[in-house]
């Protein structure tokens, strides 16, 4: 995670503020002390590892530090109820970035111990194939008689236990699928291993020349290694999306008796006072009940526009305040919030989307079923030529079941995905689900969210030159006084201009309103018109008496916005823009990276409507947006990307993450699943070319074991290498 | 053929030792961290003394 992307300062001062309070909340207690985790995104070397684990240990309450270059993590244990905000405080000192990540969202137990019993079944399947394929050697050699039997003994008793063991994953998975009368994969390759153990072991038995405990063994091998790789993709994305999760703890501050009391949000009820910070997100649904502020609703209505909010008026969880402190009233907590009715919705699309069939399933569709009637027919044909002979008939089947055995099928996906998992990691992409790369690389029509996908949400002051310098000076003095987005943008204007001196004295925030100060004996006033005392909700700057300054703010551009349109246009994909925001806003930003298809003023129902029309035309949609109202959308479009910055529900229905701030990463992704889909069909095709020459030959009873094992390894190195190539 | 009785057992004990290390590494965590266990070596820290022991706390889990 070399790019993890930091939200801007819109956004973060909840992430900041809330999970630290979660860690107080939540904290175990223990003896030795109890663990923090930090998530440090921009460790890279051994130094590093070095200065903060030394730098941390130098602290009087730590006791342990452990640094995981891999993860970019620390676990740092402490003592005395140190808190983690004073490790971040002190990792700043250090130089490097950190946050701390919520412990109850990280323990991600399960799929770690999935992936360390396959690595565990793939270690001994690799010994037992090596020490059984170096005695087949001697018997292909030409060992004989006693000497041959004894070998297959000692390999029948390295091959059946190993087998038992390293085996179970695929015969788990048929016999749950023989149980609801499918087939997948898997129902052929426990067919092969078992058939092949147990026939071998009957000619053992009867002191048989040929025994497949190498094939059945390296079978085993080369498909685990297939499963292993695929584990092991899943849980990289899987561990960096919680730890997208558990960088913002759910909590809310609840009014107790005692004053503010920090409380994970299960625990708020309905009627509830909760007090929400300026910058902090809004936790539940509810009702305003004290306070005056602005509230930022980009991520619920894509509206760039700051609203108002005074006592009585409704407020969404999701939301955030931006200028002064607010009591809330709460009304809808957990299940009732429209956050979480959302995530209701999603889990209904995941559904449809797990019954998306890739490429694997449709290839075992075809290859199942084929290989038993082919494995069948060869029985019956040399039962009957050979006048009964079962033991000749059987050997041919598991010689062709064995031959035609999926390796290179097993691993043909699972090479492939990871590959390219890894290259769009490193590009600053997640990919969550399973399916995600096949589907992206249908794509024929994309469909684009403005505020926070686009854009970046935060506002830009234009025209600043226009402006006396004098009033932008007095203007950016202000401004410093305030946290909302809007001063953050002026007096970021101001930043790297020559301005005259000004001394602004008195400087107040009015929460809702805007800033005031003292300039030269005058009052001067940045904020809504109608407080400044001009007409309209837009924003001011008013020096004394003088005429009110309008200040015009545009939504800043993400790098790689127009590069990204460029790269949609040339791959020949239509794009259409859908946002929230007024008609001036979108309509202004379309003409820029020139996007002639564009709604706006879309709310929630009418994206999703916009969808399943594209949907029921026969597109398959694309859908990248950040927030809650483009969810329902991204939840039944064919494939959906969000950016980090997007909130955890958001996230959640995407398919893909993307980590980095550069948005034409998404025009990589696509080349990539183009790329990736190619490698996959060429592995099948391979696979095909190598079964249409092995089988005749199985079929006509020729097939050794020796032959099996040449055509088995040099096939599956074939397509691993074949998909090194995806880039 | 007597030389077979050792060199069998033989070669198959070295291979078993081969998996009881490969367990032994995949139980105490050693695959957790790649990039950090190849970056760890190149520190200099404890060229002139040896690390002192640490709690063993971090090893399940994470």
């Amino acid at each position: 995670m070399s790019a993890v992307e930091h939200p801007g300062a819109a956004a973060c001062p909840a992430c900041l503020a809330s999970p630290l309070a979660g860690q107080v909340a939540e904290r175990q207690r223990s003896a030795e002390g109890e663990e923090v985790q930090l998530s440090l995104p921009t460790i890279h070397c051994a130094a590093c590892i070095s200065t903060i684990e030394q730098g941390l240990l130098g602290l009087p309450d730590v006791s342990d530090v452990r640094v995981n270059l891999t993860r970019k993590r620390a676990s740092v244990r402490v003592r005395n109820g140190m808190d983690a905000e004073a490790l971040v405080a002190a990792v700043s000192r250090l130089g490097y970035e950190a946050q701390p990540l919520d412990a109850a969202t990280l323990s991600a137990g399960a799929s770690d111990r999935a992936a360390r019993d396959l690595t565990m079944r793939l270690g001994v399947a690799g010994f037992a194939m090596m020490n059984v394929m170096l005695l087949s050697v001697a018997v292909w050699a030409g060992a004989a008689n006693a000497t041959r039997d004894m070998f297959h003994w000692i390999s029948a008793a390295i091959a059946l236990p190993t087998i038992a063991f390293a085996a179970q994953p695929f015969f788990v998975s048929a016999w749950r699928q023989l149980r609801v009368a499918r087939l997948n994969m898997d129902v052929p390759i426990s067919l092969a291993i078992l058939l092949a153990s147990a026939m071998s072991v009957w000619e053992t038995a009867h002191h048989g020349q040929h025994a497949y405990f190498d094939a059945a063994l390296s079978l085993t091998f080369f498909l685990l290694a297939g499963r292993v790789l695929d584990q092991r993709m899943r849980t990289v994305a899987r561990s960096a999306a919680t730890e997208l999760a558990a960088l913002e703890a759910p909590t809310a501050l609840k009014i107790g008796p005692d004053g503010p009391l920090t409380v994970r949000l299960e625990q708020v009820g309905a009627g509830d006072l909760l007090l929400v910070q300026p910058g902090a997100r809004i936790p539940v649904d509810g009702v305003v009940a004290e306070g005056e502020s602005e509230i930022d609703r980009a991520f619920l209505t894509g509206e760039t526009d700051p609203v108002a909010v005074a006592p009585g008026l409704q407020v969404r969880a999701g939301e955030v305040n931006l200028t002064g402190a607010l009591r809330i009233t709460a009304q809808a907590v957990g299940a009732d919030t429209l956050l979480h009715r959302l995530a209701d919705l999603v889990s209904v699309a995941e559904e449809a989307k797990s019954r998306y069939n890739s490429l694997a399933d449709r290839a075992a569709r075809i290859y199942a079923p084929a290989v038993h009637l082919l494995a069948l027919a060869a029985f019956i044909a040399w039962f009957w030529l050979t006048g009964g002979d079962l033991r000749v008939a059987l050997n041919v089947a598991v010689a062709v079941l064995i031959i035609t055995c999926p390796c290179a099928l097993g691993l043909a996906v699972p090479a492939v995905s990871t590959v390219a998992s890894g290259r769009l990691f490193k590009r600053g992409l997640l990919v969550k689900h399973a399916t995600a790369l096949e589907r992206l690389a249908e794509v024929d029509a994309v469909v684009l969210d403005k505020t926070g996908t686009l854009t970046r949400g935060t506002p830009l002051l234009q025209d600043a030159d226009a402006l006396p310098p004098e009033a932008l000076a007095v203007g950016a003095a202000l401004a410093q006084a305030s946290n909302h987005p809007r001063s953050r943008a002026v007096a970021a204007a101001a930043q790297g201009r020559t301005l005259p001196a000004v001394n602004v004295s008195d400087i107040r925030e009015v929460p809702g309103h805007g800033v005031q100060g003292n300039w030269n004996g005058q009052l001067v006033r940045l904020g809504r018109a109608d407080w400044a005392g001009a007409e309209g909700s837009a924003t001011v700057l008013r020096l004394g008496d003088g005429a009110a300054l309008p200040l015009q703010f545009t939504d800043a551009l993400r790098p790689g916005a127009a590069a990204l349109i460029a790269g949609l246009k040339a791959r020949g994909l239509p794009v259409t823009l859908l946002s929230g925001d007024t008609p001036e806003a979108v309509g202004q930003l379309a003409g820029q990276l020139g996007l002639d298809d564009w709604r706006a003023g879309v709310h929630p129902d009418d994206k999703v409507a916009a969808i399943a029309a594209m949907k029921a035309a026969g597109r398959r949609v694309l859908m990248v947006g950040d927030g809650l109202n483009d969810t329902a959308a991204m939840a039944l479009a064919h494939v959906a990307i969000a950016p980090a910055s997007a909130l955890e529900a958001t996230r959640v229905a995407a398919d893909l993450v993307l980590v980095a701030p550069q948005i034409d990463r998404i025009d990589d992704a696509l080349r990539i699943a183009g790329a990736a889909r190619r490698r996959i069909l060429e592995n099948f095709a391979l696979a095909a070319i190598y079964n249409a020459i092995a089988v005749p030959i199985a079929l006509m009873g020729l097939a050794t074991p020796l032959g099996a094992a040449i055509a088995m390894s040099s096939s599956s190195i074939m397509v691993s290498l074949n998909a090194l190539r995806t880039r | 053929m007597l030389i077979l009785g050792i060199l069998i057992p033989v070669s198959l004990g070295l291979g078993a030792l081969g998996l009881v290390a490969f367990l032994w590494t995949v139980r105490s965590d050693q695959y957790d961290d790649p990039e950090g266990d190849a970056a760890r070596i190149l520190r200099t820290d404890y060229d002139d003394a040896p690390a002192p022991d640490r709690p063993k706390t971090h090893a399940k889990g994470h």
